[in-house]
């Protein structure tokens, strides 16, 4: 299968995008235009939400379609009142993290508690990039970071594992290292009737690598895959990943 | 009718199809009779996991071609701080009631203050200028409340109404027969949505959904809504934009109702349930023959600075009697060219007629 062109979904005059080289976001930006490509969905009927970081700039504002770029940790809250007063938008929520696990993560479990027919693609760079590098609810153990230079003392958290419990029917990940992978849980996420969540694991070389032994970017990438292991819902559920690995697949 | 349901009818008759929420004493009940009436008049209600998920809910809303609103209470308010300030940076129309109750913090839920009216204005981080009601009765809650939803679609912004637990609990008599006016928004197609480019005036809302693109974002943003915050121009054209639409109308927008001023030597300033408070005291004090007037804001924001120049220069002193430490007599002071004193009470129970003719009884008038 050839990549889609995907131009016409971008608005031009926002090319270059301002993320870092070799940041994964631009990997996840591409992936998502390609999976509405490749579903025929109509953007003009589409609403992409984000927060406040990195990852909430993937929409905004590259994206040709309506957009809405909120507070930090919203974007779930503010795409319900969109989706319940007009039901016909694709509401998408896309932002990083921090935005959508930590400061927002009250909107998430309740998103996914109600079943709301939004979908919610999370960019997982494990660090707040945009304010320099600081520990992120999902940093691992043992990390540095620019609030943990001696290690993270903290445990992380599965956001797939989270999402589940509060009952979401849909919840997939994948990472930027086998973008086609992340194509199809994004495309199954998209088609989903319901509450739908994707968990795209993504880089951040300039802060995250720099700090922990990884600033080429393509080393972050090799470390994706070193790290992903395929895994079951019910091994999801169980938190039982091996130490250092991250479980990816659809989690059904 | 009580207080609460006049708001939610004012609401309805103004077009009102979206109500987020969460509940607070002494706002609850508001919501309550939404959860009911919203659905059948073929609008959407929805209870949500905080305030801070209710503002949000109503911003999503209003950009998605919604009239929005929520109602809460000072702590409430005070967590909606952030996404407001959201919605003035956004010039997103909406509404939020605030029923006033006793604090700071969590205080006296169920008893009632007045001391948000410096939290409406600048509650939220940075420059913005803002509308605030003050209903003093049941018809008010009603008519001001229809009042806010044409406000906010005309000026493209949150508007607040600023009630207390009294109003909001007194049963009287309405007619929900007066006449009504309704605006509508606009909704346009290919115009820019934050500002003319030649004259930075406000432009009209437009909505998802209908082909736009819209830009929507709370930082710095041109006329296009792209991100801009490196520039000093686009952010000095912003600030000003959504502070001029209002203060450029300051006059026209802040109503005041006076009473028996013209040869006043004593002019009560009050609003909401103390006004009806004092009200009743300028009508004892002038039975026992005593000059005395009142000067009721109906409009709290933007402050009516011109009502008070005037009634200062026909007046010996301007009392204010609010249920707060003295926050609209700061702002008596500053425009007011006579002496101003004040009757503050904070304790969770209503300024009483007695108590305001007592602080008249130090003035031989």
């Amino acid at each position: 299968m050839g990549i889609p062109d995907v131009k016409k979904y971008i608005r031009q005059e926002t090319m270059p995008t301002p993320f870092c080289r070799g940041c994964g976001h631009g990997i996840l930006l591409h992936a998502v235009l390609i999976a509405i490509d490749e579903l025929g969905m109509d953007f003009k009927n589409m609403l992409f939400v984000s927060g406040i970081g990195c990852a909430a700039w993937i929409p905004s504002p590259h994206f040709a379609a309506d957009t809405l770029h909120t507070t930090h940790g919203r974007p779930i809250a503010y795409a319900t009142g969109a989706k319940l007063f007009n039901p016909k938008l694709d509401v998408v929520v896309i932002s990083g993290d921090g935005d959508i696990l930590s400061i927002g993560g009250n909107h998430l479990i309740h998103a996914a508690r109600r079943n709301m027919d939004i979908k919610v693609i999370m960019a997982n760079n494990r660090v707040y990039g945009m304010t320099g590098g600081q520990l992120a609810s999902t940093t691992p153990h043992g990390g540095i970071t620019a609030t943990t230079p001696e290690g993270n003392p903290e445990r992380d958290f599965d956001a797939c594992r989270l999402v589940l419990a509060c009952g979401a029917g849909y919840a997939a990940r994948h990472s930027v290292a086998e973008p086609r992978k992340l194509i199809g849980i994004i495309k199954k996420a998209l088609q989903y009737k319901g509450f739908a969540f994707v968990e795209a694991m993504t880089t951040c070389p300039t802060h995250y690598g720099r700090m922990n032994k990884m600033p080429v970017p393509y080393e972050m990438i090799e470390e994706l895959k070193r790290i992903s292991t395929p895994g079951t819902r019910a091994q999801v559920m169980a938190g039982a990943a091996p130490e250092g690995k991250i479980y990816v697949g659809e989690f059904v | 009718m009580e207080g609460c349901a006049a708001c939610v009818e004012g609401a309805l008759k103004a077009g009102c199809n979206f109500f987020a929420g969460y509940p607070i004493s002494p706002s609850t009940e508001i919501m309550n009779m939404m959860a009911r009436r919203m659905p059948k008049s073929g609008g959407v209600f929805v209870q949500m996991e905080d305030e801070i998920a209710s503002i949000a809910a109503v911003i999503g809303a209003s950009w998605a071609g919604a009239k929005a609103m929520s109602a809460t209470s000072g702590p409430g308010l005070t967590l909606m701080l952030e996404n407001l300030g959201y919605a003035f940076a956004t010039e997103t129309p909406l509404v939020l009631v605030d029923v006033q109750r006793c604090g700071p913090s969590t205080g006296q839920a169920t008893r009632p203050g007045q001391g948000d009216v410096m939290q409406a204005r600048f509650g939220s981080s940075g420059d913005y200028e803002t509308i605030a009601l003050a209903p003093w009765s049941v018809q008010e809650m009603y008519e001001m409340t229809a009042r806010a939803f044409n406000l906010a679609e005309r000026y493209r912004l949150p508007v607040f109404l600023m009630t207390d637990e009294l109003v909001t609990h007194l049963h009287e008599v309405v007619n929900l027969d007066v006449p009504v006016e309704i605006v509508e928004r606009a909704k346009p197609h290919g115009q820019p949505p934050f500002g003319d480019p030649k004259t930075n005036a406000m432009t009209p809302m437009p909505c998802f959904g209908t082909g736009e693109k819209l830009l929507v974002t709370g930082s710095t943003h041109d006329e296009w809504g792209y991100r801009r915050t490196t520039d000093p121009e686009v952010q000095r054209k912003l600030v000003e934009r959504i502070t001029e639409k209002v203060t450029k109308d300051r006059e026209a927008l802040a109503e005041v109702e006076e009473h028996n001023t013209d040869d006043a030597e004593t002019i009560l300033v009050s609003f909401g349930f103390s006004a009806r408070s004092s009200y009743a005291a300028m009508r004892m004090a002038r039975e026992q023959g005593h000059k005395v007037g009142l000067a009721r804001l109906k409009t709290l924001w933007p402050f009516p600075q011109g009502a008070i120049r005037c009634i200062g220069e026909r007046a010996k002193r301007l009392m204010v009697v609010e249920m707060n430490t003295g926050m609209v007599q700061r702002e008596v002071e500053r425009f007011a060219p006579c002496p101003v004193c004040g009757v503050h009470k904070v304790e969770g129970e209503p300024i009483s007629p007695a108590e305001i003719l007592k602080a008249l009884g130090s003035f031989a008038v």
